[in-house]
């Protein structure tokens, strides 16, 4: 499911599309929602994986009794990040092969730094989902942090109004946001042949905002609890 | 180690006026007991008596407001204990959705263990018959002894057992007995606990609780003498009898 479920959703968007006439001199229609889809998909199916994954080990006393073990934390964050981008990068990699070579999806830049980008937006949705665990008690609560923690970030980064087009006070709080870094690069690829200077700190950003959640994740991963 | 070369003069655990408050509760006020190495202890008392908080302190997984523990010589949780110290929890923590010999296997990676251990440890507590069973479908009794596979899969020294046979038929209870015995004589220390006073007659030495506070360390034997009754739980009943009547109120 992980798998096929990202590439079924970006061919029925090519197929809604297919019949919507382009505006003259603006860009198809699918062509924007499949950059936006292909690189933040990574994003939120990872955070929800991995949010409910680490909350289970929480809740079952899992954790715990691994904790007692001689695995070190830092081991267990990077067994869970390795294993969950791994995943995400065979559905990125499918996702991005129908789109480019089936679906006619293309972009002035090349498509392996689609492909990059999309990993490492994976990675930072693992990040989140480790740091989002902590903070839920049971797979219910765990679930609801999609709403609260990436739905939001996904709009103000851009997905709909562009944030130049928002209203300041919005336009400074999507600054902050990792998710508005990401789409940003994308676009950066989308429309340029070369990797801009602006595409290069964005992934950078993302990057350090994925180890600032694996860090503080880590912080969570306590041996005593009370 | 110069300690194990006094052999059994160093207690396998060492708590000394351990105090654990869990959030407005004072679980264990002041509490301070020795277990001798190579014995089968039992821990016994109500429900709610800080049974399991005791477990966790000498484990390492329990947040401690002052106090020691120190478990074969070293301070409860050091990195050392990792391997020397077995913990099974109540509820059997395993992986429901894995087999039987991939939650034992995986344990045995975590601890460094080669992987043909978790097929002895199967089959040291009978589950070889189950071991490429799903645990989700296996019964009350299996699932505790796929935790307690998980367990033993790295020969600890130390074993702290959180109410094994709670739920389980008599003869399950004898088999799991059986096993304990065999492992103390194989020289590992064993805590185990239990709020069925049937059971103290299996161990060698007892600690009962109550309250957060050690009512007694004796032995069966001593127990049932001092208090002049036979069954053990008559026994129990009246040493709480006698510290609820000589405490000054």
């Amino acid at each position: 499911m992980i798998l096929v479920v990202p590439s079924a959703v970006i061919t029925l968007m090519y197929f809604m599309f297919s019949e919507v006439p382009a505006r003259p001199g603006a860009p198809a229609p699918f062509n924007t929602t499949c950059l936006i889809l292909l690189g933040l998909f990574p994003l939120f199916i990872m955070f929800l994986i991995t949010s409910i994954t680490m909350q289970r080990e929480r809740g079952s006393g899992t954790l715990e009794r691994i904790l007692t073990t001689p695995l070190r934390r830092f081991d267990l964050l990077a067994a869970y990040g390795t294993a969950f981008s791994i995943a995400a990068a065979a559905q990125a990699a499918l996702a991005c092969g129908v789109a480019f070579l089936l679906l006619g999806f293309s972009t002035q830049g090349s498509p392996a730094w689609v492909f990059v980008i999309a990993i490492i937006n994976a990675v930072l949705g693992v990040g989140l989902g480790l740091l989002a665990s902590a903070f839920a008690r049971t797979e219910f609560q765990a679930v609801q942090f999609m709403p609260v923690v990436i739905v939001p970030q996904l709009l103000l980064a851009g997905i709909i109004v562009p944030r130049s087009a928002m209203p300041t006070w919005m336009e400074w709080l999507s600054n902050a946001m990792p998710a508005s870094y990401a789409l940003e690069a994308l676009q950066e690829v989308n429309s340029h042949e070369h990797l801009t200077r602006i595409a290069v700190r964005d992934i950078g950003v993302v990057i350090a905002f994925a180890v600032a959640a694996l860090a503080l994740a880590a912080a969570t991963l306590r041996r005593r609890t009370p | 180690m110069t300690d194990d070369a006094l052999s059994g003069e160093t207690p396998a655990v060492n708590a000394r006026n351990l105090r654990v408050v869990r959030g407005k509760t004072v679980v264990l006020p002041d509490f301070s007991v020795q277990i001798a190495r190579g014995t089968v202890t039992g821990l016994l008392g109500p429900s709610g008596c800080g049974k399991t908080t005791l477990m966790r302190s000498i484990v390492g997984t329990q947040v401690v407001t002052s106090g020691t523990v120190v478990v074969l010589g070293h301070p409860a949780g050091s990195p050392q204990l990792r391997r020397r110290v077995g913990y099974v929890t109540q509820e059997p923590t395993i992986y429901k959705d894995l087999r039987v010999i991939d939650n034992v296997r995986y344990f045995a990676a975590l601890y460094g263990v080669p992987a043909d251990a978790a097929d002895a440890a199967i089959d040291g507590v009978g589950l070889a018959d189950q071991a490429t069973a799903y645990c989700g479908n296996l019964s009350g009794g299996q699932r505790t002894r796929a935790s307690l596979a998980c367990a033993l899969v790295c020969r600890p020294d130390l074993l702290v057992l959180d109410e094994p046979t709670v739920g389980l038929d008599p003869v399950l209870r004898v088999e799991l007995w059986r096993q304990f015995h065999e492992l103390a004589r194989r020289g590992t220390t064993l805590l185990v606990s239990s709020h069925v006073m049937d059971e103290a007659d299996q161990c060698q030495e007892l600690i009962l609780m109550r309250d957060g506070r050690l009512l007694a360390h004796t032995t069966p034997e001593r127990l049932r003498r001092e208090t002049r009754c036979t069954s053990l739980e008559d026994a129990f009943l009246s040493i709480i009898r006698h510290t609820t009547a000589s405490r000054p109120d």
